[in-house]
């Protein structure tokens, strides 16, 4: 059997797989289909969330952005995994306490106010929406590259499947098919990464090899001394063509500390990430779930820097000065893609890379670097097929859990509290269900005619999150002077201004979009951070402007401190602790 | 638990808190993005050390840091008598 053969049977068994789980799961009720019950075990739910968290984005473009980016590519290392440790110890303990399905319901309650609670709502579905949108284009373009679909083609196969199994199971079969995905896409990720890591090092921990010596084998193939550090050869190739060397950084670090900062706080206003922590049965899961999450996450992350690197010593050793028409065999093969291109510019038929653009003549797309590893490494087909179906994993379950944050906004949030008080359950679920499949048609619609680049629109998702939710879900936990004035006029300036300093760069006037026009050198994707100062000081000083919130309503924040009410005696009170 | 001893569970969260999220950002915006260039006079093994934080050393620390406020907590919960079981 072929690659594509191979990459068939293996995706569509994945795809039998995660339907078979969601059917299994029986959905009854909206406590089943929002909070799978609250039952979830927090390594399992841990797990889960850590494949919801990592999207196309994390497994097929984030290595390929670090090879070219050098020391800087930590800021989606470090962003894409600091935020845990905020959502650890601001907020998932908090929320779980508060115990009810989504955070504009908490934001509503917090702010006595059904305003504040449709603003939050309107900025979780604009956040997810645009989020979701870039993940059904991540499974159109995998679908595209490996089996031969049309993008419109894999966007329609993969907007049906992700409905197919979030309108069946909900909370509960998400939970459960995103553990399946778990070891589907870590596997995928892990199995190259460790026969590359074998070959140049001889480590079978590729975050080991990155620091390791050079083995006779892996020298011969990057043409260096054997018994070298490979990160000295690899700083060395580098500065030999003319590019930094690899381990050092030389973006402005105003700019890198900004992106990293608003990528964290992003990552801990994100609804779709924020809602697992409502599933869990006790207080205490909330914080070890985080842990379990960032651990589970953290696996591929550290590979990640390593199939980095080892890819971009791969790529500058066996491409350089090479004749065009002896290529290796899987650059000729994305060739054929338009995503890696060689182009004579001195006619010697020789490939030229070079730092200097007039010069290079080699360019490829960091996407491919993760998809190619298993050629470069030359390992069998079937380990294609697996690297296809991981980076579908990797999309479709993303997409899922933010399908289900827009679900439960509109029926929970909107309907049920706002339009239709007296709903019964059983429609409630079914509304749910129906908001599900609509969003997921609109998303198709966004996937296929997208607004701006994939990469802009993310950053855009979490400068919002960090300027919106983030800063009026902490204050309002730790603080309980903050009133409901102060977090409509917060959540209101933190968008304006995150959204304003996004919009003019990207859309008004994208010929100003370059360092040198950049507030303090601060760019757009960084400006969240930014953002989150502007939110916080507005809603400071509007609250102390305005009336003090009602005592029972700082009742509800003290209340929110503690994990169960204890009597003077020290005796529990189970029933008051009960949700 | 009566008003001093909540106020002393409360305070004694924030300062595990306080403490948690100063190494956080010592670690990521300090050695990682501040501070690297100086760190990376330091090798261990084939890493420059700067490098190695931005790397490895902030992501491994983070998962630490979480699993360290899980147990201070899960203390304080049994000390106070709030523990859930």
């Amino acid at each position: 059997m072929g690659v594509i053969g191979w990459t068939w049977t293996v995706v569509a068994g994945s795809f039998v797989l995660y339907l078979a789980i969601a059917f299994y799961a029986k959905v009854r009720s909206p406590v089943d289909y929002y909070v799978a019950d609250r039952s979830v075990n927090p390594i399992l739910n841990g797990m889960a969330t850590g494949t919801d968290w990592m999207s196309a984005a994390s497994f097929m473009s984030m290595a390929g952005l670090a090879a070219v980016m050098g020391r800087d590519g930590s800021v989606y290392l470090m962003g894409w995994t600091g935020g845990y440790v905020l959502l650890a110890v601001l907020l998932a303990p908090y929320l779980r306490k508060y115990g009810k399905y989504t955070v504009p319901q908490f934001v509503g309650d917090r702010y006595y106010s059904s305003g504040a609670r449709m603003v939050a709502l309107l900025c979780a579905i604009l956040i997810s929406f645009v989020y979701v949108g870039g993940q059904l284009r991540g499974v159109g373009i995998v679908f595209a590259r490996f089996l031969g679909l049309s993008v419109e083609q894999g966007v329609a196969v993969g907007t049906v499947i992700v409905l197919a199994y979030t309108v069946l199971g909900g909370m509960k079969g998400m939970t459960q098919v995103q553990v399946a995905q778990y070891v589907v896409l870590i596997t995928a990720y892990l199995v190259p990464a460790i026969f590359v890591s074998l070959m140049l090092t001889g480590s079978p921990i590729p975050p080991i090899g990155l620091g390791s010596t050079l083995t006779p084998e892996g020298a011969a193939f990057l043409g260096a001394e054997p018994g070298r550090h490979l990160l000295e050869v690899l700083d060395r190739l580098s500065t030999d063509l003319g590019f930094r060397p690899y381990t050092a950084g030389w973006k402005p670090r105003l700019d890198v500390l900004a992106i990293t900062a608003a990528l964290m706080i992003g990552t801990a206003g994100l609804p779709h990430i924020v809602i697992r922590f409502f599933t869990v049965p006790k207080i205490r899961d909330a914080r070890s779930t985080a842990g379990w999450a960032l651990a589970f996450i953290a696996v591929l992350y550290l590979t990640a820097p390593a199939v980095a690197a080892f890819s971009r010593a791969g790529m500058l050793a066996t491409l350089h000065g090479k004749p065009g028409a002896s290529a290796p065999a899987w650059f000729q093969e994305w060739q054929r893609t338009g995503l890696a291109r060689f182009e004579d510019k001195d006619g010697d038929g020789k490939m030229t890379l070079s730092a200097d653009p007039a010069r290079n003549e080699v360019t490829v797309d960091p996407d491919v670097l993760v998809l190619a590893n298993p050629e470069l490494a030359r390992l069998p087909a079937w380990v294609v097929g697996l690297v296809a179906a991981g980076a579908l994993g990797a999309a479709l379950s993303t997409a899922a859990g933010l399908l289900l944050v827009i679900a439960a906004g509109f029926s929970h949030d909107l309907v049920k509290s706002v339009l239709m008080r007296g709903l019964p359950d059983r429609a409630e679920l079914w509304l749910a269900r129906i908001a599900a499949t609509v969003a997921a048609i609109l998303a198709a619609g966004m996937a296929l005619h997208p607004p701006g680049r994939v990469a802009e629109i993310v950053a855009l998702a979490f400068g919002l999150a960090a300027s919106s939710f983030f800063p009026v879900i902490t204050v309002g936990i730790f603080w309980k002077r903050a009133t409901k004035e102060g977090a409509i006029a917060a959540m209101a300036s933190g968008v304006l201004f995150t959204g304003g300093y996004v919009g003019f760069y990207k859309a008004v006037r994208p010929d100003l979009d370059a360092a040198a026009h950049w507030w303090l050198g601060i760019s757009p994707e960084g400006i969240g951070a930014v953002g989150m100062l502007v939110a916080t000081t507005v809603l400071v000083c509007v609250s102390l402007a305005t009336k003090a919130p009602p005592v029972a309503v700082q009742d509800l924040v003290s209340s929110l401190r503690y994990p169960r009410e204890a009597d003077a005696h020290g005796a529990l009170d189970a029933r008051r602790a009960a949700p | 638990m009566n008003v001093d001893q909540r106020s002393a569970y409360w305070r004694r969260n924030l300062l595990y808190i306080a403490v948690l999220l100063s190494i956080w950002a010592a670690v990521s915006y300090g050695a990682s993005i501040l501070f690297a260039d100086a760190l990376d006079a330091v090798k261990v093994e084939g890493f420059p050390l700067g490098f190695w934080f931005a790397n490895q050393g902030s992501i491994l620390t983070f998962v630490v840091l979480i699993f360290v406020y899980v147990l201070l907590m899960n203390d304080l919960d049994r000390k106070f008598g709030v523990y859930e079981r």
